[in-house]
């Protein structure tokens, strides 16, 4: 009875974290089930018969492929499994039944570190760990001798003993690259920019507190107002969004280092996408990875698992000063008749102005001196959404200045882009590392001028400065910050918060990101034989076969073997010699009910049988204890 | 034996044929008593739930490997050393226990014979969920507290008089996870006297026919109630005191002072023409019920001779005498 609380709590514990993703009715189809075997179990109810579970299975199996349309994948095959761990506890009957469905609770756990690894998430299934192995204690404490708290004490050494033989293995054993294709959704909801820019993408993307990438920097950091991070380039409008249907090919372009150069290592979050991203501009390409002309930098598939890269870039350069006429022709594209406001003063900024860079200015000027608002709420454009914004609402977010700069150049005849990626970012003061969240997201615009190559202009700049040298939480209306990003001016929740991120970057470096290439790295800085697998497995065998050698002689310390304790090896010598007599000791005697019997078979002997059993009882429950010398020495002239 | 040999094949948590032959050759003799659990003598194999336990670990291994999932590593990790360790702690669970034949019960044939078996625990560490089997007999679990003894006791029904010699048994457990079963096998010099079965009527005892007639039953006039005694196994259900069972004081049968003071001899020559066992079944009805009349007996046997006497002890001798006769 206890024992199926156990399972079920066990079962529960696993299942929990699930829930998220679970369709809506697997949660209450399993505290039903849980519910009616609680209840068979108090002879409250029956089990169901063959037909209806029968009946149960197929109509599970149907509504998992109603919501899913399949029966595969990640999110379909954890729901089926969760169900179907539910129906097991309808027909579990033999105790291999039992011991099935804690196994599928330690299964269940595994589970859930497919969609979070966090610490707070392993500790949690570390619990669900405790609780299913004192659940199996339970049912194989037949006698059920131990109460919870000793089996809890027990499941709790046993999994103290197993860490270090895990950390053994989890280190040593050697990882190798997967070995086949994965479930399409098996890195599903996962945040990040995305391929295209519409009013309202990076915006809402501004809401999340999530970690896009962290960055350490060989020497010092560069200033706030050059950290552009380099993500997708847009080339192409529709009258609504910013995309890139076709990347841009050719060679890499030919970059004019003008300043220092700037050594680094990024760690890039998974966000199921190709682009990787750069400190504005880099000379150097993660491996596997390739750019274009407009130093877009695209891994070969897209990453899925945290990616760590060493870059070189540097902040002042010059790019791209040879245009190609292809290249000219895509950057002064426009959707036929619409903005007509727009175009129209393009037109006469055109007219009007003979420099290119005067037309820059005038647009910045145009944002800068008129009434243009920085904000995280702008309110809806209709049809013509450029003429709308630049002559209606004049209230928005990175995305709309940079998508209105970028048309207004082109409508003035000068080539121009969209950049999208990431501006600014925090140091970490105790890991002395810079942190880079998804509320930095921001887009920007890069013009073709002669001579100069493509330049990077900043728009948002131009109307909120702040945002480039503070942040986005100081270039924000208070009213308008998420509520993440708030409250960020108190100095002890700052530093929890810089502790946390920092753990965390330990925990992703070491713990999440140890793999081929990690694992091989920190090997072979101890030995040059542990980088090879074969080094590795013989490693890991004598690792685990030392540990497992002193964790079974520390528990033998507690056994003491038959004559290593003097008093009871006297104590049986003492016995032995008078079975040797005929007097045999039989278990269920106590050492004072046998002296008496012995000595009424022996009365010669009474006063010696006496002694011996005196000192021995003494010895043995006496407090405190007397030493053994005397009865050893009694012992050896007793001969009856 | 060779049947308990194929069982013992046919179970993976348990010796092969080969394994057993092995033993066999060990340790041919029955082991001396009291016998301690050497790691010599202790075997450990994965249970069943063990090995699927361990097809899902490697199930959970190549997920990791797939998805590179490290907290899967370290759970599959985590996971496998327990297992590991496991076997540590089912191991122990039987090391250094000190194994002896507890008391034996003379039982008359027909009854259960009952085997204890005593557990000696020498440690400070208490040992859970030890189990005894004999071939298709479980003897259920103990647990030993430290410093104490537990006994487990298994029954076999006793067919024939004579001497009932315990068959080998095994001590396993699976505790604590049930990943892995530890158990040794035992064959303790262990055997309990059977003696026979009484013959089932109550014939009249040899001197009462010789003097009275049909005696010895309630109601007729002559014997008189002197006492109550303990009931044994073998005492005729009719001198049970039923009142006193009523008045839950136990099962007490009523004493009868017969032909006072004459003593009887029952006597295997006054028997002729009867076989064996047949006059050893009516002997040992013949010893019940002297006993349970309180009147004097003794006993001739070809062999052997029983002065006259009484009491517990007497009733013993001639119920072994009987037991052992011509073995």
């Amino acid at each position: 009875m206890s024992n199926l609380v156990w399972l079920l709590a066990s079962l529960a514990l696993a299942i929990a974290p699930h829930l998220a993703h679970l369709p809506l009715w697997v949660g209450p189809l399993c505290l039903a089930l849980g519910g009616w075997r609680l209840a068979v179990a108090r002879g409250k109810a029956k089990l169901p018969n063959k037909g209806f579970l029968f009946g149960l299975t197929a109509a599970i199996t149907a509504g998992i492929l109603g919501n899913f349309h399949t029966l595969l994948g990640r999110d379909a095959g954890v729901a089926l499994l969760v169900a179907m761990i539910a129906l097991k506890l309808m027909e579990m009957k033999s105790p291999r039944d039992t011991m099935v469905l804690v196994f599928l609770s330690y299964f269940l756990v595994i589970t859930g570190f497919l969609y979070s690894q966090s610490i707070p998430m392993a500790l949690y299934l570390f619990v669900v760990v405790l609780v299913t192995t004192t659940t199996i204690i339970g049912y194989h404490d037949v006698n059920g001798g131990l109460g919870v708290r000793l089996r809890l004490r027990l499941a709790g050494s046993l999994l103290l003993q197993a860490v270090p033989l895990m950390l053994v293995l989890f280190v040593l054993f050697p990882r190798v690259p997967p070995l086949w294709g994965l479930p399409r959704d098996a890195h599903a909801g996962m945040t990040g920019l995305s391929d295209s820019m519409s009013p309202g993408t990076i915006s809402q993307l501004i809401r999340s507190e999530a970690t896009a990438f962290r960055v350490r920097f060989d020497g010092p950091p560069p200033p706030p107002n050059k950290r552009y991070w380099r993500g997708p380039v847009l080339w192409d409008y529709d009258g609504r969004s910013w995309s890139t249907r076709t990347p841009l090919g050719g060679a890499v372009a030919q970059i004019e280092p003008l300043g220092e150069a700037l050594r680094y290592s990024l760690t890039l979050e998974p966000h199921d996408q190709r682009w990787l991203f750069a400190l504005d501009l880099p000379v150097t390409l993660p491996p596997g990875s390739r750019a274009g002309g407009d130093m877009q930098i695209l891994a070969q598939s897209p990453v899925q698992r945290r990616l760590r890269y060493s870059l070189v870039s540097h902040t002042d350069y010059r790019f791209g000063v040879a245009l190609a006429a292809s290249e000219r022709q895509r950057a002064l594209r426009l959707p036929a008749d619409t903005n007509p406001r727009t175009l129209e003063l393009a037109r006469r900024w055109r007219s009007t102005h003979e420099n290119p860079r005067a037309i820059v200015d005038a647009a910045l000027d145009l944002f800068r001196n008129q009434d243009f608002t920085y904000t995280l709420s702008p309110p809806l454009l209709g049809q013509q959404a450029v003429d709308d914004f630049l002559f209606g609402t004049r209230r928005g977010f990175c995305e709309h200045y940079a998508g209105a700069f970028v048309f207004l150049m082109r409508a003035a005849g000068m080539p121009a882009r969209v950049v999208t990626g990431y501006q600014g970012g925090e140091m970490n003061p105790l890991g002395d590392y810079l942190i880079v969240r998804q509320s930095d997201a921001h887009a920007w615009a890069e013009v073709w001028l002669p001579g100069q190559g493509w330049v990077r202009i900043d728009p948002t700049a131009a109307v909120s400065p702040d945002r480039v040298e503070s942040g986005i939480a100081a270039a924000l209306p208070e009213a308008e910050l998420p509520l993440a990003l708030t409250q960020l001016d108190i100095a002890w929740l700052q530093r929890m918060r810089m502790s946390w991120d920092l753990v965390n970057n330990n925990w992703n470096q070491w713990v999440l990101g140890y793999g081929q290439e990690r694992q091989r790295g920190f090997l072979s800085s101890f030995h040059a034989s542990l980088a090879s697998w074969q080094g590795m497995i013989v490693t890991l065998g004598a690792g685990v076969a030392a540990l497992l050698g002193a964790i079974a002689l520390w528990m033998l310390w507690h056994v003491p073997r038959r004559g290593s304790d003097p008093v009871q090896a006297a104590y049986h010598t003492f016995c032995a010699r008078l079975a040797r007599r005929g007097i045999t000791r039989s278990p269920h005697e106590g050492p004072a009910d046998f002296a008496l019997r012995a000595a009424h078979m022996r009365p010669d002997l009474a006063v010696q049988i006496d002694r011996i059993t005196q000192l021995y009882i003494r010895l043995r429950y006496g407090r405190p204890p007397v030493a053994a010398g005397e009865l050893r020495k009694a012992v050896r002239r007793f001969r009856p | 034996m060779a049947g308990f040999a194929q069982r013992l094949a046919m179970r993976a948590a348990r010796p092969s044929r080969a394994t057993s032959f092995l033993r066999q050759l060990l340790h041919p003799a029955p082991d001396a008593t009291p016998v301690t659990l050497t790691q010599r003598r202790i075997y450990v194999l994965p249970t069943r739930p063990g090995l699927i336990f361990a097809l899902m670990l490697g199930a959970m291994l190549l997920g990791s490997i797939n998805y590179g999932n490290s907290m899967g590593f370290v759970l599959t990790f985590l996971l496998g050393s327990l297992a590991l360790v496991s076997i540590l702690h089912t191991w122990r669970n039987l090391a250094q226990l000190t194994i002896s034949a507890g008391k034996g019960t003379a039982v008359f044939a027909g009854q259960d014979a009952r085997f204890e078996i005593c557990l000696d625990n020498p440690g400070s560490i208490a040992r859970h969920a030890i189990g005894l089997r004999a071939g298709d007999v479980t003897g259920g679990f103990a647990d030993v507290t430290p410093h104490q003894v537990a006994c487990l006791t298994f029954t076999l029904p006793a067919r024939q008089r004579g001497l009932l010699q315990a068959p080998s048994f095994t001590l396993f457990s699976t505790f604590p996870l049930g990943l892995f079963r530890a158990w040794t096998h035992l064959d303790l010099d262990m055997h309990c006297l059977v003696y026979p079965r009484p013959a089932p009527e109550t014939l009249p005892l040899p001197w009462v026919k010789a003097r009275t007639g049909p005696g010895f039953s309630h109601g007729a006039g002559h014997e008189d109630f002197i006492g109550l005694r303990t009931w044994h196994h073998g005492d005729s259900l009719r001198h049970v005191a039923w009142k006193a069972v009523a008045r839950e004081q136990g099962m007490l049968a009523k004493q009868f002072s017969g032909e006072a003071q004459q003593d009887v001899w029952l006597d295997w020559d006054a028997l002729a023409g009867m076989e064996t066992e047949a006059r050893l079944s009516r002997l040992a009805r013949w010893v019940l019920d002297a006993d349970a009349a309180a009147q004097r007996y003794g006993m001739r046997l070809p062999n052997r001779e029983l002065a006259p006497g009484l009491g517990e002890k007497h009733r013993r001798q001639c119920l072994e005498a009987l037991a052992s006769f011509g073995l």
